[in-house]
């Protein structure tokens, strides 16, 4: 029973993984852009989280409200003012983005120091359920998991059953063509930034009630996102999640043969799918 | 005054200049055709039309208005549609969605899936299909559908003919008299000179970048066309 538990707190923790993910695959699949800042980004809106709870006396779900929108907007701006300029062939963003991560890690650590945070939820942190009589979970990571599902589901419905989402893969397709047919492609991937950062936003809040976060926290959360892709398969969301899960119990289990091994464990993980199955558990796009 | 007005128009594509000085009308309801060998500048004139290629403001009219620096999503609001070389549909997307794309603009009038699908009958079934699934003539079916979804006032086809069989062609040709009955005005540039000509009732040739000939195919005898097409 003490193994179910620990591939359940397994996949628990990989529902994060996930939305890491989930913002992360939405850029690249919409405007190929691989943005490094990603993890910083999460970690930004964690501080901005703390200092809205402590400005407006509210929790970290109530903080959302606020996060959200502000995270939409600044994702919007920063595609308009300054990643549409740098698209169109590979190496500019990756650059770009690379310069932007650095900024945030170094302007989060001259306001903030270096002392590490956390954001607190309350009595619901030390809440659990009883499943079995060997198995109980907290409420808290439960929680998590089901917004991180549902938040996923929601980007799916998005994708495949809205206006919007048509616009953002037929602009992926072809963005030329995508013009000829009325759609601003400026407007399209600067809406795509704005609700990878949404997503981003809640991952970012989610995190830091679980976790310490520092200003140098974000490069970590970037890889175990790239992770949650690689081994789900490129531009399938529900592969995302499964690869979030999957890298989430691999690091559970391996925290369970020896403390420093978690990260060690995801690692492998990841490692031996591109050995064995590069493409991924379930791929949707051909590079 | 005419729909369209070209005006001694210079389109370059970075250092090389592709048209010199080139002139044509289009006036409203009319099919006119644009000839030429390959490397005429033929597309080169329709992406500057559309809004791909930019160009001095008061080197393209339409409706007397001056838009040669106005990028291809605001002149779709115009009315100006492209239909691209090689069809280039949206590969992930289905038939039906490739169509609702160009209906996503949201421009009045009368094109709807319905009257596309009236159109071309064939698309009607393969409507859930993946675009990539039809067979070229589709395609070709699937992009002319697509363009007219925009509602546009003038459309502008690039090599409607190019890899498709002779009587698909003629199929696709056969509709422009019906689309041009709702409204629309119709630009085609063509390699097919026969398929060209017959269909359209003024025809401009180019020839390395500049116009070579002009006027009602009826009163073009087929050495001036060949002199104008081949520069001989």
């Amino acid at each position: 029973m003490e193994w179910v538990n620990i591939i359940f707190q397994g996949v628990l923790l990989g529902g994060l993984y996930a939305l890491f993910a989930a913002g992360l695959s939405l850029i690249f699949g919409v405007m190929r852009l691989v943005n490094i800042a990603h993890g910083d980004l999460i970690v930004a809106f964690a501080y901005m989280a703390y200092f809205v709870m402590a400005a407006l006396h509210i929790g970290p779900f109530t903080s959302l409200a606020v996060i959200v929108p502000a995270a939409a907007l600044i994702g919007y701006g920063l595609q308009r003012g300054l990643l549409n300029w740098t698209l169109g062939e590979e190496l500019p963003p990756l650059l770009v983005t690379i310069g932007l991560s650095v900024i945030i890690q170094n302007l989060l650590l001259v306001f903030f120091t270096f002392d590490t945070h956390r954001l607190h939820a309350g009595d619901i942190e030390i809440a659990s359920v009883q499943f079995l009589p060997d198995l109980s979970v907290g409420v808290l990571p439960l929680i998590q998991f089901a917004v991180a599902v549902a938040i996923i589901a929601g980007l799916q419905i998005v994708f495949y059953r809205t206006a919007l989402g048509r616009a953002f893969r037929a602009t992926s397709d072809d963005p030329v063509v995508a013009q000829l047919m009325g759609l601003e492609t400026r407007h399209i991937f600067a809406m795509a930034m704005a609700l990878s950062l949404a997503v981003v936003a809640v991952a970012g809040v989610f995190i830091a009630i679980r976790t310490d976060f520092n200003p140098f926290y974000g490069p970590q959360l970037l890889i175990f996102g790239f992770e949650a892709i690689i081994i789900g398969g490129l531009g399938s969301l529900w592969g995302t999640l499964a690869g979030g899960i999957l890298l989430g119990i691999a690091q559970a289990l391996g925290g369970q043969f020896n403390v420093g091994w978690p990260f060690l464990a995801g690692h492998v993980v990841f490692l031996a799918v591109l050995i064995v199955r590069p493409q991924g558990l379930f791929p949707k796009v051909a590079l | 005054m005419a729909l369209l007005e070209v005006n001694a128009l210079d389109a370059f594509y970075g250092d090389f200049q592709a048209l010199f000085g080139v002139s044509l009308k289009v006036e409203e309801g009319q099919i006119v055709s644009v000839i030429g060998a390959n490397g005429a500048g033929k597309s080169t004139l329709l992406q500057s039309i559309a809004g791909l290629i930019k160009s001095a403001p008061d080197m393209i009219a339409f409706d007397g208005a001056p838009i040669g620096a106005m990028r291809a999503p605001q002149l779709v609001r115009q009315g100006i549609a492209l239909i691209p070389e090689g069809r280039r549909l949206f590969s992930s997307l289905s038939v039906g969605e490739n169509l609702l794309v160009g209906g996503q603009v949201g421009r009045p009038g009368p094109w709807t899936l319905d009257r596309v699908f009236d159109l071309f009958p064939n698309l009607k079934h393969r409507k859930d299909q993946r675009s990539t699934s039809l067979s070229g003539g589709e395609q070709q079916m699937v992009a002319f559908g697509r363009a007219l979804m925009t509602n546009p006032r003038l459309l502008l086809c690039d090599e409607l003919s190019l890899g498709l069989a002779p009587i698909v062609v003629k199929e696709i040709f056969a509709r422009l008299p019906e689309i041009v009955r709702e409204g629309v005005t119709v630009v085609i540039v063509e390699q097919d000179i026969v398929q060209a000509l017959s269909a359209s009732s003024h025809v401009y040739c180019l020839q390395e970048g500049r116009v070579t000939l002009g006027g009602p195919p009826a009163q073009l005898s087929r050495e001036a066309i060949k002199a104008a097409y081949f520069g001989v």
